[in-house]
């Protein structure tokens, strides 16, 4: 049982580090714009179709393909952004909804129009694939990179709020967007290129998911409440409580599954209402 | 209530002829006038898209071999999209094809749930129900008018259960997903193993709707079993596979054992190598060594772009056989319980060997086949070494 411990935490760290990247961008937004996106799962999508397309029809090695895959899904974001979504941040969040999760359905639609239903094939370079020994414990090579990635995404991410001046328009956009619109700053610039990066993570997050989540059409709308779940818990539009959110939803989910496989899956919805009673704003969030 | 109307006993003997007359001739114009309808129903899109994609393929593979007309009627193939896992949406589907297509055939049905909501409709409005891909035991028992063409997973998994026993694995942990195959496979499984003196280890169920096999396979490996018996749907296997390869459960010594729904033909080619080795028993290889099925193989990769015909392929393309023989046999203006009558203990032999109808289940009589993963000419294949023949529907 302890033995198995260290597994269980090692997997529900590399899973909780796949829903950080992924779902980081759209806390942010969350709480920058105050969007309701549900069609963050579709940039994924597109970063893990760019890397499967490069990967089988270009011939290129997985590790060149994710670059792109952040490229083309923060392309696919911004070019979004500003010919749709910005028409609609003053929009009633029901009407947000309603338009993101039409995008979803299109996306999911376009996706199988061109790509068949079928779950996409990866091919690993061979020193991700296997396991690696370290002080006894096996431990998936894959998931060990996935985690050293995720960790230098985070920390890039974290000096680029705290440290930039784009960072510092940034943190004032969310606390107070009408201000920092006095001051001069134009929040409009910085929606759009915030909007960019969170798909563009979501992208990387979704071609570095292909080989643990595998990607199909049906992607955004199976994975959609995993994304939700980090926003709500995490409190929309702070990494640190995205972080946080994520590993405990990882982690919990991989544990359950392993200790009570009978009652495996819904133990992360279980734990969701409790976290949500006992934090209504998220674990580091500031606004209801 | 003293004062009610006398009728003449005449009116009412010519009233209830009119009646009867006026209720026959549209069903005799129905079933005469205009072209034979087959209503197919199947997932062509959502997460079970590939099983509509690989029927569908089939059912237009076997009416451009067999021609678009039975005794001079003309045959049309109505396809509609039931997205998956929703029962109420085929059930609709059906009662719309019925009512406004005025189909004489139901086909299709990619997964238990829908063919057993769609049981009612086929019974009251007297129409075959083909199944071509559901697989749980009791499905034509809710329906006199269903007829299966596909498998069960009782008769598919017991020899693989017979094999383990035969072949010095004493303990075995069990994956299925938790549906209704799932449990007759688990359940089958567990019988038949326990019974030739074997051990079940732990039996796990995982959600149909799930993401990560990961955990679930870790908990496998720490058991520390001879064997791991997985059964999950088709389109599921690729993701097995590849938790089985990455955590090393065949370096411990695990051994992967099935039914062919984890090594289905459809994403074999996409496992590769890891899936060299794993044994499972069933009723269809795109690999099975026999003239039609090598001439079946051909035309239907040639017809869909190289893609692989897998199992859920030929029970499209057996149903068609079905419809076609039925109709011959009935003859093209047949009622509904006249061609299924005419379908009740009908053989043949298809690309997956020789098959029967049983007359009293309406479900498959065929051969099952124990298969072993091996490359050929770089791919991977579901090699056939043994087999059982006449494997009935339901065996304890």
């Amino acid at each position: 049982m302890i033995g198995n411990l260290a597994g269980v935490l090692f997997d529900g760290i590399a899973y909780g580090s796949l829903l950080f990247v992924i779902s980081i961008g759209l806390s942010v937004t969350m709480g920058l714009m105050n969007f309701v996106n549900l069609a963050h799962g579709a940039f994924a999508m597109v970063g893990g179709y760019a890397c499967v397309l490069l990967m089988t029809r270009a011939g290129l090695p997985f590790l060149a393909t994710l670059p792109v895959a952040f490229a083309a899904a923060a392309l696919a974001g911004i070019v979004l952004e500003r010919t749709l979504y910005q028409r609609l941040y003053k929009a009633t969040h029901l009407d947000q909804v309603m338009f993101s999760i039409g995008l979803v359905f299109m996306a999911v639609a376009a996706t199988t129009y061109f790509f068949g239903p079928s779950q996409q094939p990866v091919r690993l370079p061979d020193f991700l694939r296997g396991q690696v020994q370290v002080a006894g414990l096996g431990l998936g090579a894959y998931r060990l990179f996935l985690i050293a990635v995720v960790a230098l995404v985070t920390v890039a991410l974290h000096l680029t709020m705290t440290r930039t001046r784009f960072g510092a328009q940034v943190r004032a956009a969310v606390d107070n967007a009408v201000a920092a619109a006095g001051l001069g700053i134009d929040v409009h610039r910085v929606f759009g290129v915030t909007f960019a990066l969170g798909s563009g993570l979501a992208g990387l997050g979704g071609g570095l998911g292909i080989d643990v989540l595998g990607l199909d059409p049906t992607f955004p709308l199976k994975y959609m409440v995993y994304f939700l779940l980090v926003v709500a818990i995490g409190g929309a539009g702070t990494i640190k409580g995205g972080l946080v959110a994520a590993m405990i939803l990882g982690i919990c989910d991989v544990a359950g599954k392993y200790y009570v496989p009978q009652v495996g899956s819904f133990i992360i919805y279980f734990l969701m209402v409790v976290l949500m009673i006992a934090f209504p704003a998220g674990l580091y969030g500031r606004r209801a | 209530m003293t004062t009610h109307h006398r009728i003449p006993r005449r009116r009412v003997l010519q009233g209830l002829a009119g009646a009867a007359a006026l209720g026959a001739l549209p069903r005799f114009a129905h079933a005469q006038a205009g072209p034979f309808r087959i209503g197919l129903i199947l997932p062509m899109t959502g997460p079970f898209a590939s099983t509509g994609k690989q029927v569908s393929a089939a059912c237009r593979l076997y009416m451009q071999r067999a021609g678009d007309a039975i005794a001079g009627r003309k045959v049309e193939l109505i396809l509609k999209d039931d997205t998956g896992l929703a029962p109420e949406t085929t059930k609709r589907i059906a009662q719309e094809m019925l009512v406004q297509d005025k189909v004489n055939v139901l086909a299709g049905f990619g997964l238990t749930p829908l063919a057993l909501a769609t049981a009612p409709v086929a019974t009251e409005a007297k129409v075959p129900m083909i199944v071509m891909c559901a697989a749980t035991a009791i499905i034509p028992q809710r329906s006199p008018f269903i007829v299966r063409s596909g498998f069960t997973l009782p008769q598919v998994t017991g020899p693989i259960a017979d094999w383990a026993a035969k072949n010095r694995i004493r303990r075995v942990f069990t994956m299925v997903t938790d549906y209704g195959p799932g449990l007759d496979a688990e359940k089958t499984f567990h019988a038949r193993f326990r019974a030739a003196g074997g051990e079940i280890a732990e039996a796990v169920r995982t959600p149909l709707r799930n993401p990560d096999y990961g955990p679930f396979l870790q908990r496998a490996k720490d058991a520390k079993p001879d064997a791991l018996f997985v059964f999950v749907p088709s389109g599921e296997g690729l993701a097995v596979m590849k938790q089985f390869d990455e955590r090393g459960l065949k370096q411990a010594g695990i051994r992967l054992i099935g039914t062919g729904d984890v090594t289905d033909d459809d994403l074999l080619e996409s496992m590769g190598p890891p899936a060299v080795g794993v044994i499972t028993s069933f009723h269809y290889s795109a690999a099975h060594e026999s003239p039609e099925n090598r001439a079946y193989v051909e035309s239907f990769m040639k017809a869909n772009n190289g893609m692989r015909p897998n199992f859920h392929s030929v029970g499209g393309y057996d149903g068609m056989h079905l419809i076609y023989e039925a109709a011959k046999k009935a003859g093209p203006g047949a009622s509904g319980e006249q061609l299924v009558e005419a379908m009740k203990g009908m053989r043949w032999t298809s690309p997956r060997g020789p098959m029967t109808i049983d007359p009293q289940a309406r479900d498959v009589v065929q051969t099952v086949y124990l298969r072993e993963v091996k490359m050929a000419n770089g791919k991977p294949w579901n090699v056939e070494f043994d087999k059982f023949e006449n494997v009935k529907p339901v065996e304890g």
